[in-house]
């Protein structure tokens, strides 16, 4: 069946919309934060940022709604699931991503990832729309399974899920070394004499270093950020793990073999050892927090590779990207 | 994990291996390097060289996805290459030194292991460990007053705690004090045993796969057949310790290949339907072998891995005798089909001929030369050359039959024919293009560890699920009888919690649980 086209277009004009609100919303969290600390400075309560704060989540749940209405209208339109190409994975991606963020939201007090977390979303669903879209169409006979549903929903969740976590992980590593700076100050008046002397106090300086010092309060604790972002993965590696294996099964059926060291096979592996590094990591005297967190990180950007430059870069088995 | 423990007894680790006591002087060096090995860092080491060392096998060409690639890096690197190939890089993951890392790993893995499942199955028979004496210094503890002798309170709290299926001790303490010990969430450590003897199960599934199975193609133009023996494949690949023995008897005959194509060109659909027999004397049943969906025989899975034309050309003597008549599968070039191949009529024929020739589905002429602009066969056309001399079928060494050695040949002229016309050749012999067939490849594939991989892969999930998901924890509580002033008798109930694994969820859990029992 030819795709739909109105119904194409009415997608691509909540794609558009989705960009936009999330921006806004982005600007309401960071908005949230520069007022805080205006607030603080004056002794105030904090009561405008606040709302400001609520207001950018209020958006981010309308953002969420016309997000999703774009993927369902795409399927729609193109009679099949709305992740067949590389324009609609990283959608759905980063529409997981936001969703993770809106649970974490509804079960502990979150809103200071807001930020954080709506900066990746914008820019993965900026690079989507303009890099690579493609309109809607039909799907490779041999994607033609009922497994798409299967494998690439659990690739998504997961990659949504790792994506928040390196959010966090990110922030966990700024406020263990501004927690490390804070500490070498404290250490008594002549580290903070020495750390002064280092630091030619000069206006630009100064108002980096107020930021700096704000963003300090603004994040909770590292250890927190840290049992976060496990958490987060904790959630995330098994999916991945899942999505592999229901890969690998689904190689079975496609191409006679389950396991084939195909590029997107390897990556995905890759990315699935260093995460399991990472959990071990923090069962691991010596390695718990900062190195785990950078082990973390790694795994993020294997992930990156297994997405962006498997699809486009090396050539293999899984070239569905439709940019080329 | 990143609670801090202040009381000895609760700080027995539990993630992690199990501590081994410091290696003496009089250790022998043998068992120091095997707790080395066994040592978790070893494994993170292990885990982080072998992800390291999987990635020259995606940036290398590899031999098992695309010889191709392959022989074209030998040639643009012809000093580099050999070396690199005596390093196997262009064999990765078949490469001694990668077996080595992923070999060392899964022994640090049962070193790991075996220790731990002894210590679990004897933690699955213990009791929960007494009570610390100070409760109150646990990361989640309170205390309160209640009028109910230590025995009833101590009662029901047991009673709550067994409800919610907690491993539970009374002990009696001195002074009429009772202590309750309870723990919950084994499943976890249970879990991370599973989730990594499910890897052991994978890497014997994998091994049986290596050692037993077999793989291979074969072409085939409908109307053919293929018997499942050796000798009918184009390629074979059997692994290491596979006998002929191994493949079951059954055969397939191509009926019918269909394919669509979107108005582009990209395809749509391909369907192969084949007669086939489990064994000779079967009676035919049909099946349609699409992708995603291979014909499944005895535990060999026949899978379509590609699709082109077969030509069929006649080709007569002066006198009109028919001296060679069969389809001949010509080798797609592109994504629209544009496709080449040869045809050799060695017997017959004054001169030995071979004929040369460029297939178009359907015919497009382009300032770049003829090509096809579409790959189904809407308007076929064949350029073809025929050439004369011997074409060295004689000469022992093995030919290609996709290539004629043209340098030796001398070119008798060339032609376009559509089907149903005939080529009249000087000396009077004449090639018909009848017409076009389609051919099918067929990958036919067995792998015995399958199954048993998939219980692994079953596992692995469970296990993870498992040891990520659950919690384990400690719980206590202590009621001691105190004397007031006044003479009335009250007891004084500690309650303390602690976070074996993960503290996300501890300190609700604790919370519910004394509100319960306050009341």
């Amino acid at each position: 069946m030819a795709p739909n086209v109105h119904l194409a277009h009415v997608s691509d004009l909540l794609f558009t919309w989705t960009v936009f609100i999330y921006a806004v919303a982005m600007l309401g969290y960071a908005a949230e934060f520069a007022f805080a600390r205006l607030a603080r400075a004056r002794g105030d309560a904090p009561t405008r940022s606040v709302r400001l704060g609520q207001s950018a989540v209020a958006l981010t749940v309308v953002g969420w709604g016309l997000h999703a209405a774009s993927v369902a209208t795409r399927g729609f339109a193109a009679h099949r699931v709305p992740w067949g190409n590389m324009y609609e994975f990283s959608t759905m991606v980063s529409l997981v991503a936001v969703t993770v963020f809106l649970v974490l939201l509804l079960r502990q007090p979150v809103r200071f990832l807001g930020a954080f977390v709506m900066a990746p979303v914008v820019l993965y669903l900026g690079l989507a729309g303009t890099v690579l879209y493609v309109p809607a169409g039909p799907l490779q006979p041999v994607l033609n399974s009922y497994w798409i549903k299967i494998h690439v929903v659990a690739a998504i969740t997961a990659s949504g899920t790792f994506m928040v976590s390196g959010v966090i992980t990110l922030l966990y590593l700024m406020k263990s070394w501004l927690e490390r700076r804070a500490a070498a100050v404290s250490l008594g008046p002549g580290t903070a004499a020495a750390v002064e002397l280092r630091q030619p106090s000069t206006g630009v300086r100064d108002g980096a270093r107020a930021m700096v010092d704000g963003l300090a309060r603004w994040l909770p604790s590292s250890e927190r950020l840290d049992r976060l972002a496990y958490q987060v993965i904790g959630f995330a590696f098994p999916v991945w793990t899942f999505a592999i294996i229901a890969g690998a099964i689904w190689a079975k059926y496609a191409w006679s073999r389950y396991w084939g060291w195909d590029p997107k096979e390897t990556w995905s592996f890759i990315t699935w050892v260093v995460y399991a590094a990472y959990l071990h990591a923090r069962a691991t005297a010596g390695w718990r927090g900062r190195r785990a967190a950078y082990l973390s990180l790694l795994g993020f950007g294997c992930l990156m590779v297994d997405y962006y430059v498997v699809n486009t870069v090396i050539t293999g088995l899984h070239s569905y990207a439709g940019v080329n | 994990m990143t609670d801090t423990i202040p009381d000895t007894a609760a700080t027995e680790q539990l993630s992690t291996a199990p501590t081994a006591p410091a290696p003496t002087a009089r250790m022998n060096v043998a068992l120091r390097a095997w707790r080395q090995l066994t040592s978790m860092r070893t494994a993170l080491l292990l885990l982080s060289l072998l992800a390291l060392a999987a990635v020259p096998g995606t940036l290398l060409p590899q031999r098992g996805l695309n010889p191709v690639k392959v022989a074209a890096y030998f040639s643009a690197h012809p000093h580099l290459a050999p070396l690199m190939d005596k390093l196997s890089l262009f064999d990765v993951f078949a490469a001694p030194w990668f077996a080595a890392i992923y070999l060392l790993l899964f022994v640090s893995l049962i070193g790991c292991l075996v220790p731990r499942i002894r210590l679990h199955t004897r933690a699955l028979r213990r009791p929960p460990p007494p009570a610390p004496r100070h409760l109150l210094r646990l990361a989640t503890s309170t205390q309160w007053s209640a009028d109910a002798p230590p025995p009833v309170v101590t009662e029901q709290t047991v009673a709550a705690l067994r409800s919610s299926h907690w491993r539970v001790l009374v002990r009696d303490e001195a002074d009429g004090a009772v202590a309750v010990a309870a723990e919950k969430g084994y499943l976890r450590e249970t879990g991370n045993l599973v989730f990594h003897v499910a890897l052991l199960v994978l890497l014997v599934g994998i091994a049986l796969g290596g050692l037993f199975g077999y793989k291979g193609t074969v072409l085939v133009t409908t109307g053919d057949g293929f018997a499942n023996v050796q000798s009918s494949y184009d390629v074979f690949s059997p692994s290491r310790l596979f006998a002929d023995s191994q493949l079951p008897p059954f055969s397939f005959t191509l009926r019918h290949f269909s394919a669509t194509y979107q108005p582009g060109g990209e395809p749509k659909s391909f369907d192969a339907l084949v007669d086939y027999r489990k064994t000779p004397d079967a009676s035919p049943k049909p099946f349609h072998i699409s992708p995603n969906n291979p014909l499944s025989v005895d535990g060999t899975d026949v899978y379509l891995v590609g699709h082109g034309y077969s030509l069929r050309i006649q080709v007569r003597d002066p006198h009109g005798n028919l001296v060679y008549d069969k389809a001949t599968p010509f080798l797609p070039d592109d994504a629209m089909f544009t496709s080449h191949g040869v045809v050799k009529v060695p017997d017959g024929l004054s001169h030995q001929l071979g004929l040369t020739g460029f297939f178009y589905p359907t015919y497009g002429a382009t300032p770049l030369g003829a090509q096809s602009v579409y790959p189904a066969p809407d308007d076929p056309t064949l350029d073809l050359a025929a050439w004369q001399g011997d074409l060295g079928l004689s000469s022992g060494r093995p030919q290609s039959v996709y290539t004629l050695p043209v340098a030796q040949l001398a070119n008798v002229g060339t032609t376009q024919l559509v089907p149903g016309k005939t080529w009249r050749l000087k000396d009077g012999a004449t090639v018909t293009f009848v017409g076009v067939q389609d051919w099918a490849t067929f990958q036919i594939a067995h792998d015995p560890g399958t199954k048993l991989v998939l219980v692994g892969a079953v596992l692995v999930i469970a296990g993870l699920l498992a040891s990520l998901r659950v919690r384990r924890r400690r719980f206590w509580l202590r009621a001691t009888p105190v004397e007031s002033a006044d003479g009335s008798r009250r007891t004084v109930v500690t309650a303390g919690g602690l976070a074996r694994s993960d503290a996300d969820g501890n300190a609700v859990e604790f919370d519910r649980l004394v509100n319960r029992l306050k009341d």
